[in-house]
């Protein structure tokens, strides 16, 4: 052990630490876009959005990431003139896109099947109580099963999210030097594995805790039993007995 | 693409990809098994009523679980060499150059991640198991290894088999990172072929069919397991 070599890898790595967010920030996200429209169409009682949108995560859940990575970035090499007579070249080229697109689609494959389990979970009565109100097909999914979907689903998510910072590192395999590509550089050319694993490591431990913290707060304040309810909110519902309540009498 | 490439015998490469197929699935395997043996440790360790070995089980678990297993295969492959020729060297003053096998260190590596995840699958199958129960083998005057063998373990295999079912997935298809560090397996097969061929669209769908096939096959083999470790158990729906 050296306290000089973990010294100097510190801010080497460091300057990983925005690519592996950036990463991880636009994987999640493109990954929530994909993922909202997958899991609808996996509800749907159409077969053939349902078929394809089961095809898709059934394929992107049993194949490991680095496939997907390889497939994209090296496979679309095979397919190169094709590509350059649309114009898409350009960006399947760069191993910025196909990092982030094999994350982005890998990620909503996972995210679907939780978010369809959020929506799933939601009770039936809710929704036929908007629909009793006259809410639209639309407004009882906006203001009704999507809330209420996003909620259960958070904790899983949150899972998700930090399977991602871990997956980020396969995107140095296709040369973007983040945390963990710039210590394999390291490591190869100072031979200080141990060293260099500890910063990498608290850096990946520093991101995971910021955002379990982070998940476990959201949860907290979408949860209408653990918020602190305003001051004219309490008295109002322990106030003066609404006639619902009037009414009903201990049973003997 | 020209699928003849992935002819079998000396002039595709269908044998070539499908060995590393089974090289894929002993590392899987032996991980797998380590991984439960070290699962089961750890779970020990977190029921235990001992403060030190809860703290020191829930640290591995949180660190494994938080640290990308690249980064640890990086550790293990570099770190093993240096720590096996310093043995070499004190013990044995050897100084030649020798390194951690790449099989082995694939096994460690995905060992001790599979360890971590599966450590709370046998924790909670353990905690199904009602305290009754133990302390009706007790009232019968089982020892504490009867118990064991007779009360825990069976019921808990079956609790945690859908877990470890799950953790058997990421295993198999964490295998594919060990190619980052050159076990011929079916990514670094498919890399090999790519390299000679020029076709890395080919060889890298062959791959993810290869890895399908794999998910696939174990899907049903442990909805089977699951149905036969639950035969004696009537749903109640």
């Amino acid at each position: 052990m050296n306290l000089d070599a973990i010294v100097s890898a510190f801010p080497q790595l460091l300057a990983g630490l925005p690519t592996t967010l950036l990463l991880v920030a636009v994987a999640v996200t493109c990954g929530f876009l994909v993922a909202v429209p997958v899991a609808l169409m996996r509800l749907s009682t159409n077969p053939l959005p349902s078929g394809l949108a089961f095809a898709f995560v059934y394929v992107f859940r049993s194949t490991p990431l680095l496939v997907q990575i390889f497939l994209i970035y090296y496979g679309s090499g095979q397919f190169r003139h094709f590509f350059e007579q649309v114009g898409l070249w350009v960006l399947f080229r760069d191993a910025w896109f196909c990092a982030l697109l094999a994350l982005a689609l890998n990620n909503g494959a996972y995210a679907a099947e939780i978010i369809r389990g959020g929506i799933m979970s939601v009770p039936k009565g809710m929704v036929e109580a908007g629909k009793a109100v006259g809410m639209s097909g639309v407004q009882v999914f906006k203001r009704i099963t999507f809330p209420l979907a996003l909620r259960q689903a958070l904790p899983a998510y949150g899972n998700e999210v930090i399977l991602m910072v871990k997956a980020s590192s396969l995107a140095s395999t296709i040369t973007i030097l983040e945390i963990t590509g710039i210590a394999k550089k390291i490591i190869a050319s100072t031979f200080r594995p141990v060293e260099v694993f500890i910063v990498a490591g608290a850096l990946y431990l520093l991101v995971n805790f910021v955002i379990t913290r982070v998940i476990v707060l959201l949860e907290r304040r979408l949860d209408p039993l653990h918020r602190r309810p305003k001051e004219g909110a309490l008295l109002e519902r322990t106030g003066a007995p609404t006639p619902a309540t009037a009414e009903v009498k201990p049973r003997a | 693409m020209d699928l003849s490439l992935l002819a079998w015998g000396a002039q595709g490469w269908g044998d070539e990809m499908v060995r590393g197929a089974l090289v894929t699935i002993a590392v899987a395997a032996l991980a797998y098994l380590l991984g439960i043996v070290i699962g089961s440790g750890l779970a020990a360790c977190k029921l235990s009523g001992a403060a030190p070995l809860r703290w020191f089980a829930s640290v591995y678990t949180t660190l494994i679980r938080g640290i990308p297993e690249l980064l640890v295969i990086y550790l293990v492959f570099f770190g093993g060499g240096v720590a096996l020729r310093s043995i070499a060297s004190g013990l044995f003053g050897y100084d030649g150059y020798i390194d951690l096998p790449v099989f082995v260190t694939g096994v460690i590596c995905l060992g001790v991640s599979a360890g971590a995840y599966s450590a709370e699958v046998i924790r909670g199958a353990v905690q199904t198991v009602p305290v009754g129960q133990i302390e009706a083998a007790m009232a019968i005057g089982m020892t504490r290894r009867q118990r064991f063998w007779r009360v825990l373990v069976p019921q808990v295999a079956r609790y945690a088999l859908p877990g470890l079912g799950n953790v058997w997935q990421f295993v198999l298809k964490d295998t594919s990172l060990i190619s980052v560090i050159g076990l011929v397996e079916i990514m670094r097969q498919a890399a090999i072929g790519t390299g000679a061929t020029k076709e890395p669209f080919t060889f890298y769908v062959t791959a993810a069919v290869l890895y399908l096939g794999l998910t696939a096959l174990s899907d049903r083999g442990f909805a089977r397991a699951e149905g036969w470790a639950n035969r004696g158990v009537g749903r109640a729906s």
